[in-house]
C-alpha cells in the first residue's frame, strides 16, 4: 500500500460519489436547467477523478514494473480520454442548453415572493 | 485495489440506471438526450474501470471510441430535433 495506491483510491472513491451525486440529481432536480447542472457534475467531476485515480494506478506500474510493460501507453490513453471529456461533455451541454433554449422549454424561476411557480 | 474499482464500476452502474429512468420519464425530448449523454460518459468511465478491473488495459481503445463517437451522437441527435434531418446547409435551402 504506497502512495500511489492511497490517491488512486480517493481519486475513485470521491469520483463515485459524485457520479452518483450527479445521477440522483438528473433524477430529482425539478427542470429541465437544473438538471442539466447535475448532468454536468457527472461529466466532469465525476469522470475526471475517476480518469485520475485510474492515472495513477497506471503511473505506478508503470515506475514499478518492467521497462517493456505498456503502463506508460495505457496512461497516455487515459490522459487523452480525459482531455476528450473535458473538451466534449461541457459543448454538449452547452449545445443542449441553448436547444432547449431556442426550443421553448422554459427555466424554472422564483417569483417575487420567493414562491417558485408551478 | 480491486474492492475499490468494484465500489466505483457499482456507483457507475447505478448512475447508468438513474440516466435510464430519467430518460424513460424525461418530460422533454432534451431530458432523454440529457440522459443519453450522461449514459455514454458512463460508459466510457465502464468500459476503464473494468478494463483496470480485469488487469486488461487494452479495453482503453474502445473506451476512446466511445467518448469520440458518444460527442458525435449527441450533436447529431440535437440537430436532427431542430431541423428534422441530417442534411447540411445548401440540402436545407434547396429542401426550404
Amino acid at each position: 500500500m504506497d502512495l500511489f495506491d492511497v490517491l488512486s483510491m480517493v481519486f475513485l472513491i470521491l469520483g463515485a460519489c459524485f457520479a452518483l451525486i450527479g445521477g440522483i440529481g438528473v433524477l430529482r432536480l425539478p427542470d429541465f436547467f437544473s438538471r442539466l447542472h447535475g448532468g454536468g457534475i457527472t461529466d466532469t467531476l465525476g469522470a475526471g477523478l475517476i480518469m485520475l485515480g485510474l492515472v495513477f494506478q497506471a503511473v505506478k506500474v508503470g515506475l514499478t514494473g518492467e521497462p517493456e510493460s505498456s503502463a506508460w501507453l495505457v496512461t497516455a490513453k487515459l490522459l487523452m480520454i480525459l482531455f476528450f471529456l473535458f473538451i466534449t461533455s461541457p459543448t454538449g451541454c452547452h449545445a443542449l442548453a441553448r436547444a432547449a433554449l431556442s426550443d421553448g422549454v422554459e427555466p424554472l424561476v422564483a417569483e417575487d415572493e420567493g414562491v417558485s411557480r408551478a | 485495489m480491486f474492492n475499490v474499482l468494484a465500489i466505483t464500476m457499482v456507483a457507475i452502474l447505478a448512475t447508468m440506471g438513474l440516466a435510464l429512468v430519467r430518460a424513460s420519464l424525461g418530460p422533454t425530448v432534451f431530458d432523454r438526450i440529457l440522459a443519453l449523454n450522461m449514459f455514454g460518459t458512463k460508459t466510457v468511465l465502464l468500459i476503464s474501470v473494468i478494463g483496470f478491473m480485469t488487469k486488461r488495459p487494452d479495453f482503453l481503445d474502445l473506451a476512446l471510441l466511445y467518448a469520440l463517437m458518444n460527442f458525435i451522437g449527441i450533436v447529431a441527435v440535437l440537430r436532427f430535433t431542430k431541423y428534422g434531418h441530417f442534411a447540411d446547409d445548401q440540402a436545407e435551402e434547396g429542401m426550404v
